[in-house]
């Protein structure tokens, strides 16, 4: 890894769990990692999240998307948490999301990838 | 245009049902399982490894429902193939003129017989909606031309019983934006959930946007509804429901009354285009419940336009 890289995964690791993708929606999913969510889904939480809130897969972890949309309001990116989100590009796994955020490396979508507003 | 879409374009009470998951013995197995309820419904389910046990694949099955005179509906799940893989499946089906596509996440592989599996995941239901929608438009992921076009007619399924229930029919909403025509809901034993999510659903227009289908699931036994309660993810079953069933002079009839109920109540709801059943056994429990309900055949609701509300 990078020293951009390294120094991001060192902040975002103990708070938010980041597993380091490099293409970072934290903010316009209520702070909360969907690349938690052991289906890695970005666009909302599957169907077999547990009656209490607890996750299908890991029932000792909360959904992040249970957690996502409680949190979600409370930030300035609310309206974000309904965006259609690209699939994740595996080119990017362990690269710094700052970097390709400055470079906009993180917003390139396939060309066929589109998605009315 | 497939049947299935003829039917909701045309306003048509729509009914489809699941094929129980066939793992050999040729079309007479495909045949045997939908027979009991051939002349009811609109459209057939094949299922893509269900509760991730390994099976006859969605396109094989379709494939075989098609060719006994059967429309299928081809389930796609994410769990077990990669966007290359998923894309592949979906030229297939439009090769062979299978149109109606149910796009969905998959139950992980940890509720299935094989959980040391990887699981894959590389797109998510909505990216696959979106995916299936560009292939519909001439044109794969990559942007890369498909000539002729593929005729698909897309869906997906959304549970509103699960956490967080108040986001449910907005995520739904997120499906239609991706290109669903028809949600399949998830199987539900609770009314309230169902009763919150079409409410919600008829007023952000959703319900205008697509054919909402509720799950009904038919059970023999109390115990299989224990079983779906601990076993199957993003169901629950209240106990006092599986209390109602055990202790009923006749369990069995007992589990056939709730089915009914449950349709009947869900049929009845402001925005519900009709049902999607789904019977863990061979036998005519589909085929029973129609009459009990009085839903007419395929080609009666054909004949005469028999609506949602009509049902009533």
């Amino acid at each position: 890894m990078k020293p951009l890289a390294l120094l991001e995964a060192a902040v975002k690791k103990p708070v938010w769990g980041c597993q380091m993708c490099g293409q970072c929606v934290l903010h316009s999913t209520g702070m909360t990692c969907p690349m938690n969510c052991p289906k890695t889904l970005r666009n909302g939480p599957c169907g077999g999240v547990r009656p209490d809130g607890r996750c299908e897969v890991k029932p000792e972890m909360r959904c992040v998307w249970v957690k996502a949309v409680e949190r979600a309001p409370r930030t300035p990116w609310a309206h974000e948490l309904h965006d259609i989100r690209k699939p994740v590009d595996n080119r990017l796994w362990g690269t710094s999301s700052w970097a390709n955020f400055l470079s906009k490396r993180d917003r390139e979508a396939p060309k066929g990838w589109n998605v009315e507003a | 245009m497939s049947r299935l879409e003829d039917a909701i374009d045309a306003g048509r009470f729509v009914l489809t049902a699941e094929l129980l998951t066939v793992n050999g013995g040729g079309l007479a197995a495909v045949h045997e399982r939908f027979e009991p309820f051939e002349e009811l419904v609109d459209a057939v389910n094949a299922t893509d490894n269900t509760a991730a046990h390994a099976h006859a694949s969605p396109l094989a099955v379709a494939v075989a429902l098609q060719q006994l005179g059967m429309e299928p509906v081809m389930q796609l799940v994410c769990r077990d193939r990669n966007r290359l893989a998923l894309q592949a499946e979906l030229a297939g089906a439009g090769l062979l003129g299978i149109e109606n596509i149910c796009c969905l996440t998959g139950d992980d592989v940890t509720a299935g017989d094989e959980p040391e599996a990887r699981r894959v995941f590389d797109l998510d239901a909505i990216q696959l909606l979106v995916t299936a929608n560009a292939m519909r438009g001439g044109h794969y992921l990559s942007g890369r031309k498909i000539d002729p076009a593929p005729r698909l007619f897309l869906g997906a399924v959304e549970n509103p019983a699960a956490p967080p229930v108040d986001y449910r029919a907005e995520r739904a909403l997120k499906k239609v934006r991706a290109g669903a025509r028809f949600l399949q809901l998830q199987v539900g034993f609770e009314r309230e959930p169902l009763e919150r999510f079409m409410r919600e659903a008829v007023a952000s227009g959703l319900a205008s946007q697509a054919a909402i289908l509720p799950s009904v699931c038919l059970v023999r036994s109390p115990s299989a509804l224990r079983f779906i309660d601990e076993k199957v993810p993003g169901i629950s079953v209240p106990a006092d429901v599986i209390e109602r069933c055990e202790s009923a002079a006749d369990p069995e009839a007992e589990c056939f009354e709730l089915a009914c109920e449950l349709a009947d109540h869900a049929r009845s709801l402001s925005g519900v285009r009709g049902l999607h059943l789904i019977s863990f056994r061979k036998e005519a429990g589909i085929a029973r419940l129609c009459e009990r309900l009085g839903i007419p055949t395929r080609r009666e609701r054909e004949l005469r336009g028999h609506s949602p509300r009509v049902a009533v």
